[in-house]
């Protein structure tokens, strides 16, 4: 079970990405922004942090790099991708993922533990998780707000690829208070909180996020 | 050489929090009767004159804006 790990000009999370493969029992392989090549991986992470300095918007640089070329191209054939935070902004622009990521609502860079709701997991990335079941994972972004049209949001809602919701206060205005989606085949999944920095008691405030790791390796190993 | 001016803004229906602060600022900061603060972004292009107007849109429309929350507008001025 390989998994690719992309790091682009100002990635933070890629490191911890990786760990959290290697937490699951997959390989984690590094994939450079610049490459053309998945290096034959079994599934990528778009991890977090400020591609290309977030410049223009989040990820609107990041999406017209040679590896995420290669990214669409597979996730279109069904590979599973993951994007987190930044990686999910940058899904959003590639158009992997409906809808986009604004300024949070209140301005202020939110930073702090944050429970959501798991409302899907039959996605590659959620199958571990019991639906309805509440977890614990930190949320570190300043434009984390999730915006769609209303036709978008009601096509997300009645076909179930919310994947996330935040529980108790939206922390950043997002409509429906949505943490997280999924495409329509529930391979390609984006969130704003960090998993991957939960996914061990020791380092992070749970090790709630790793079951997203262990679906993946499931899923492949399965398939 | 030409100029062109691509004008990028938030969609009206998009909460635009920057523009909400700019615009509860200003009483506080004594000027007062100005109801709506809308913030977007100003490209200035100088461009070939054998780049035409589609090229410009595409521009506009698969880079400078995110169509999903943006609107655009391209315009030639005169440098």
């Amino acid at each position: 079970m390989r998994v690719g790990v992309i790091t682009f000009p100002g990635t933070l999370d890629d490191v911890d990405a990786a760990r959290a493969v290697r937490y699951a029992g997959g390989e984690a392989v590094s994939l450079w922004h610049a490459d053309h090549d998945l290096k034959g991986v079994d599934a990528v992470i778009v991890p977090g942090g400020f591609s290309y300095g977030d410049y223009l918007r989040c990820g609107a640089i990041a999406r017209f790099a040679p590896v995420m070329q290669e990214v669409v191209e597979a996730a279109n054939k069904g590979m599973p991708v993951l994007g987190i935070c930044n990686g999910f902004q940058i899904l959003c622009e590639a158009h992997l993922l409906p809808g986009a990521l604004v300024r949070n609502s209140k301005l202020h860079f939110v930073c702090r533990d944050q429970w959501l709701r798991v409302e899907n997991n039959e996605t590659a990335w959620t199958t571990r998780y019991d639906r309805g079941a509440e977890i614990l994972v930190p949320l570190k972004s300043g434009e984390g707000g999730y915006q769609a049209d209303q036709r978008t949001l009601d096509e997300l809602e009645g076909e179930g690829r919310v994947v996330y919701r935040y529980v108790g206060e939206d922390p950043n205005g997002s409509r429906n208070g949505i943490a997280g989606i999924t495409s329509a085949n529930g391979r390609v999944v984006g969130l704003m909180p960090h998993p991957e920095h939960a996914i061990d008691a020791l380092t992070g405030p749970t090790d709630d996020g790793l079951g997203m790791f262990l679906s993946l390796v499931d899923s492949v190993v399965k398939a | 050489m030409a100029r062109v001016v691509v004008d990028v803004m938030p969609k009206p229906e998009i909460l635009d929090p920057q523009g909400q602060a700019v615009a509860n600022a200003l009483p506080r900061l004594g000027f007062d009767g100005i109801t709506t603060v809308r913030q977007g972004k100003h490209f200035e292009l100088e461009v070939a004159d054998d780049v035409d107007d589609a090229t410009l849109a595409k521009i506009a429309e698969t880079f400078l804006a995110n169509p999903v929350i943006e609107d655009w507008v391209v315009r030639r001025v005169e440098a």
